[in-house]
């Protein structure tokens, strides 16, 4: 199957949820990454409303990235903080439903990186590192 | 010995797959002619050991075709004497032991050191670390609407600053150009600071001659010159080798050790602890060897027709941009309206076209050109025209993808 179907193509054209005048800033709500090998960047500002997670985005970089915040940003609807925290690689992968390859997946990895720490941050916890997102098996 | 294109292929084992495929990607690493691996095949097979650790046979043999390999990279680049090229790990490594081993005990808080905007991330981070450590500044020259360094900017530094160093690249890797090395060169000289050029990529593409260009360091790796990776190349100058302090120490780059010192030995194994990258450095030899079977000017002249005809091909296409000023070597950057560098690359890819994405290691260049990242594809002498076709193919593929 192919890595550009419609919906990556769609969400990467038409992003939901994306805020352009959204910046970097000193909230300890907002929180930023990128994806050194690329260049592609996200941030998010978060925000609580009775337990339920409402974020605010923008971001730049390839089509993959940019598809997989857009995607997410529909897939949280309605939830915790703590059942964001539980969301892995598989679940992202299952909702990108493309074959990521190697050389793809911290692009498809980087919003799960960025909302995860953007909750981390905002609770004063440590934030993951890439090998923590990529789920990389120390054994 | 003339370029004839299926010979000069057929010495290459990665060519002879059947599916039609582009490299395009040498500006990163190059191929590497069977030559060059039968060569480091040999020093495995038949005689690894040690150099200057021995006095076996087989240790005889390693030593003299490591020190053989000097000689060749010495007459290569024209160097004085042969004391004058040091082994490294890359180009990397050498520009780092010039900050580390030059540099830092030449240069103190206030004195200045020239780099350009063309410079990629290995001629820039360890004079930014040096200015964290010991507090110098950098100076940089910028493009002039010509596309070219510029030269009125470079003059007013070299006249008014506290230069002590001109650290400067021969050919930038995303935009192709070459700096006019020999004009720089000499009014550094004539201000009394070194000169330190990354050759990085001018290499493979131009005759380098260390002797006429009067630097005082001249950097290079061995895998971007159809090389080994793992071994690198520092030329340094007898003078700048007298002022320089051992970097990385160990055996091997010492005249004797005691309890509460240590004399270094002689260059350029003063600058080479522990054991080297043996068969990277005969290899390297043999890469030389093989670029030395063909004449510069041919080289210069084949290259320049690939990369005139890619310019063509490309500004058929409306959507693309290429970036930078005409009379590129060795490599096209480039932009496409509405689809990221790294899709492009990707797109290729599956097409088995190999391009890169991304700053190319280059960040402050792409920041000044207003770009977050580019596509670069680059040349060396087994491209061919149709790796061209294939690459367009694949740009075109990657329009109609994006355009549904």
């Amino acid at each position: 199957m192919d890595i550009y179907a419609d919906n990556i193509l769609d969400h990467y054209k038409r992003p939901r949820g994306k805020d352009e005048s959204l910046c970097v800033n000193e909230q300890r709500s907002c929180h930023s990454e990128k994806n050194p090998s690329c260049g592609d960047s996200l941030i998010m500002e978060l925000e609580i409303d009775n337990g339920i997670v409402k974020i605010k985005w923008n971001g730049s970089g390839c089509a993959i990235s940019q598809a997989a915040i857009s995607l997410l940003s529909e897939e949280i609807e309605g939830k915790t903080e703590e059942e964001i925290l539980k969301l892995n690689k598989k679940d992202i992968i299952k909702m990108l439903g493309v074959p990521i390859s190697t050389s793809r997946i911290k692009c498809a990895l980087l919003c799960l990186h960025t909302i995860k720490n953007t909750i981390k941050k905002s609770k004063g916890e440590v934030l993951n590192k890439w090998e923590d997102t990529l789920e990389i098996d120390h054994e | 010995m003339k370029i004839d294109l299926i010979n000069l292929r057929e010495s290459f084992s990665i060519f002879e797959k059947e599916k039609s495929s582009a490299y395009l990607d040498s500006a990163a690493t190059a191929q590497v002619p069977d030559s060059v691996i039968n060569k480091m095949e040999e020093y495995y097979k038949y005689y690894c050991s040690n150099v200057h650790r021995g006095v076996n046979l087989q240790n005889e043999k390693s030593t003299n075709e490591f020190e053989t390999a000097r000689n060749v990279i010495q007459s290569f680049v024209d160097a004085k004497y042969v004391s004058e090229i040091v082994f490294t790990k890359n180009c990397t490594e050498s520009i780092n032991l010039v900050a580390n081993g030059w540099a830092k005990h030449n240069l103190k808080a206030g004195d200045g050191i020239v780099l350009s905007i063309l410079e990629h991330h290995s001629n820039i981070v360890p004079w930014l670390q040096l200015k964290k450590e010991i507090g110098i500044n950098l100076h940089w020259i910028d493009l002039s609407e010509d596309g070219q360094l510029d030269m009125n900017q470079y003059e007013k530094i070299i006249e008014e600053e506290n230069i002590k160093l001109v650290a400067i690249t021969g050919q930038s890797n995303v935009l192709g150009i070459q700096t006019d090395l020999i004009n720089i060169i000499a009014k550094a000289k004539a201000k009394g600071a070194p000169v330190l050029v990354d050759a990085a990529q001018l290499i493979a593409h131009k005759q380098v001659n260390v002797q006429k260009l009067d630097c005082d360091f001249l950097a290079f790796s061995g895998h971007k010159l159809y090389g080994p990776t793992g071994i690198g190349v520092l030329y340094v100058k007898r003078e700048r080798q007298e002022e320089m302090q051992p970097w990385i120490t160990g055996g091997g780059s010492v005249l004797e050790v005691h309890r509460d010192k240590f004399i270094p030995s002689e260059t350029p194994s003063m600058f080479e602890a522990g054991t080297p990258p043996i068969a990277e450095a005969i290899g390297l030899a043999e890469s030389i060897k093989w670029i030395n079977m063909y004449e510069w000017k041919d080289i210069q002249e084949y290259e320049s027709s690939l990369i005139s005809y890619a310019t063509e091909e490309m500004n058929k296409i409306s959507s693309l941009k290429i970036l930078g000023s005409n009379n590129k070597h060795g490599c096209i950057s480039f932009i496409l309206d509405g689809i990221h560098p790294h899709d492009v690359a990707d797109i290729a890819g599956e097409m088995d076209v190999s391009i890169r994405a991304g700053n190319h290691c280059a960040m402050p260049l792409h920041t000044a050109l207003g770009i977050p990242a580019s596509n670069r594809m680059s040349i060396a002498l087994y491209n061919k025209k149709e790796d061209i076709d294939l690459l367009i193919k694949a740009i075109n593929k990657a329009i109609t993808i994006f355009s549904k």
